[in-house]
């Protein structure tokens, strides 16, 4: 079970246990806080303290070197007339939307075809898989900034077709597109999940269908895609979560500056430029709280809208 | 709702439901000889187009990476003009350049990447294994309570923490020490590992604490004797994930790590790109591959574990 069912199933589950059941098996608190500690300190001094520490600081003024200035609502006032940030929004979107959804259809796509007993499934797996680990690297982004650079292996290969390629991580037009490349290009980790999903589906299901005469894409349409459709659903909700995030790749790209003329200017890099590069650690910290609430709204868009379309197979 | 992927079994092995239905499909096979043949040359036919895919786009997908490996044993100029594999000559000289071309040599850096990734490894395996143990075997006031939390955190960016992260961490002295990248690791803050662990310890017999614990076994004894020799593979798991994404880890080493004596291996990379000009490629090159040599061989003798933690838990 995925983290994510796990945390829907434990909204709805009420108690798994009956109050006799717990008298019988007894409480372990202090053995419990014991195991916990570690864990209960981190969640404490390292997630919630700066959290709230953060949203503090959101409404101040504070350059680490004077204290904290209460400010209000300066900061997000600033934000909604702050060009560069709404541009690096429209930045984040773009590839999120366009990168999550066709690396998830490659992902899809490759493993329906590696699926049903392929010889040689081990092999061409890792071959899929091998791009995703590696592709959170300083030295993958490096790579791609000479592949896609003016005289990159991108433009070598067009030269050879006489194709005179434009400069793709130097052009405002293109330099997104090859960092979205880039994400497509890790889709190894999600297929590996498709191809978990997709032994799941009992096979008596297409048999049926086949006696009923419908044919593969039906087949598909009709069982894969709903018995898949949580799987789906779980990637869809990991990748946009992640995607916010990404930083490395632009950041290595574009020489840490989002260029050219901010097109690769993610929320994240224009997060790490106002607060660890001018010290604007109020600005930075009211940033981090508007990209928690995007991402929250998202993931909560996304839970609301799997009621229409996730099936579960109960 | 029950994706069923805990019960998962290893995605290498043969298709899930083999053991059903094999039973009415041999009768069926007998019936069906006649037209085997054709049936055979169709399926042989699709397969091979299948696998003409698989490798075109499984060398579409590779040819980047082998390319680099051999640019990196090419003179600068080639590389700007052969996007071919071929090579006439082994040209070592990137690598010796590159090994030297920053403050340190760059076994340095790796040394201190070492460091680091030893450190992670080993404070989310006894941090996440405690906390495991906890939530997947004791009863305890705040249970659901904390768990949810707990699956709550992964979710979590890790921006909203950053800023006071860091504050607190500069305010302590710790700017340019490694305790920034790893005192969050043995506060078991990678509830992704605990979330695994979890997973993992609730498929092990409760028999075998019970048989222990009328043996007079407390819990230490338990989670030290009986729990953790049997998840050894969730362990296992979490040391190589532990490994690529501490040995990658850009963000955190960017923050916390200014003086060149600190660099991990990404930031002096970062270093490298800005110091060179642009026609250094080689040897930035040669310095790329060293840096994602062990992620490679990590790759090549954990897979097992890598694939088989994605797919029960789904996190890249």
């Amino acid at each position: 079970m995925s983290a994510i069912s796990e945390l829907s199933t434990l909204a709805k589950r009420k108690g798994p246990v009956t109050a006799a059941e717990k008298k019988a098996n007894g409480r372990d608190n202090k053995a419990a806080y014991i195991f916990l500690l570690p864990w209960l300190v981190g969640l404490v001094a390292i997630t919630i303290g700066p959290m709230l520490m953060s949203l503090y600081l959101s409404f101040t003024d504070y350059n680490l070197l004077q204290p904290p200035e209460w400010t209000g609502l300066d900061n997000f006032i600033r934000m909604l007339s702050d060009a560069r940030l709404h541009n690096s929004l429209g930045v984040t979107f773009t590839y999120v939307f366009v990168g999550v959804p066709l690396q998830l259809a490659v992902a899809l796509l490759i493993a329906l075809v590696l699926d049903k007993g392929l010889r040689g499934l081990p092999f061409y797996r890792s071959v899929f898989y091998l791009p995703s680990l590696l592709g959170g690297s300083v030295a993958v982004a490096i790579l791609w900034k000479q592949i896609f650079g003016t005289t990159g292996l991108v433009n070598q290969v067009l030269a050879m077709f006489g194709v005179q390629g434009p400069g793709w991580i130097s052009d405002p037009s293109t330099a997104l597109g090859s960092i979205v490349l880039l994400h497509v290009w890790t889709f190894g980790a999600p297929m590996i999940i498709f191809l978990a999903g997709l032994r799941q589906i009992p096979v008596m299901y297409y048999e049926a269908a086949r006696v009923d005469g419908a044919g593969t894409l039906q087949q598909f349409w009709r069982i894969t895609l709903p018995m898949l459709s949580p799987i789906i659903f779980f990637n869809l909700v990991l990748q946009i979560i992640g995607s916010f995030q990404s930083f490395t790749q632009a950041f290595i790209v574009s020489g840490g500056n989002g260029g050219p003329s901010d097109s690769t200017m993610f929320f994240t890099l224009y997060l790490y430029q106002k607060g660890f590069g001018q010290f604007d650690m109020g600005y930075a910290s009211a940033m981090a709280w508007f990209l928690l609430v995007i991402i929250g709204v998202f993931t909560a868009i996304n839970f609301i809208a799997a009621k229409y379309w996730v099936f579960y197979d109960d | 709702m029950t994706t069923k992927l805990q019960t998962l079994p290893a995605p290498d092995k043969k298709s899930a439901g083999a053991g059903k239905p094999t039973n009415h499909r041999k009768p069926k096979k007998a019936r069906e000889s006649r037209g085997t043949l054709a049936f055979s040359r169709l399926q042989r036919t699709k397969a091979l187009v299948k696998h003409a895919i698989l490798i075109l786009a499984g060398a579409l997908m590779i040819y980047p990476l082998l390319w680099m490996v051999v640019s990196s044993l090419r003179p600068n100029e080639v590389i700007f003009r052969d996007p071919g594999l071929w090579l006439n000559s082994l040209e070592m000289s990137n690598y010796t350049d590159g090994w030297s071309a920053l403050t340190h040599p760059f076994g340095h850096y790796m040394l201190n990447s070492a460091i680091v990734v030893v450190g992670s490894i080993l404070g989310n395996l006894i941090s996440c294994s405690m906390a495991a143990y906890a939530f997947a075997r004791l009863q305890f006031t705040g249970k659901k309570l904390f768990f949810g939390i707990m699956l709550l955190t992964i979710m979590l960016p890790f921006h909203v923490v950053i800023v006071p992260q860091y504050i607190l961490f500069s305010q302590i002295g710790w700017v340019n020490t490694f305790w920034p990248l790893l005192v969050p690791k043995l506060l078991a803050t990678d509830a992704f590992f605990v979330f695994l662990m979890v997973q993992f310890i609730r498929g092990i017999p409760k028999d075998l604490d019970e048989a222990a614990r009328i043996d007079g076994a407390g819990h230490p004894r338990i989670f030290l004797r009986v729990i953790l020799p049997l998840m050894v593979p969730a362990l296992a798991t979490t040391t190589i994930f532990t490994f690529i994404w501490t040995w990658n880890d850009f963000f955190g080493a960017l923050i916390y790590l200014t003086d060149p004596d600190m660099f991990t291996v990404p930031v002096a990379l970062r270093a490298f790109v800005d110091s060179q000009s642009a026609t250094s490629w080689g040897s930035l090159f040669a310095m790329s591959i060293v840096s994602l040599l062990p992620v490679f061989l990590v790759f090549l003798f954990g897979q097992r574990f890598l694939i088989k933690g994605i797919a029960t838990t789904g996190i890249k």
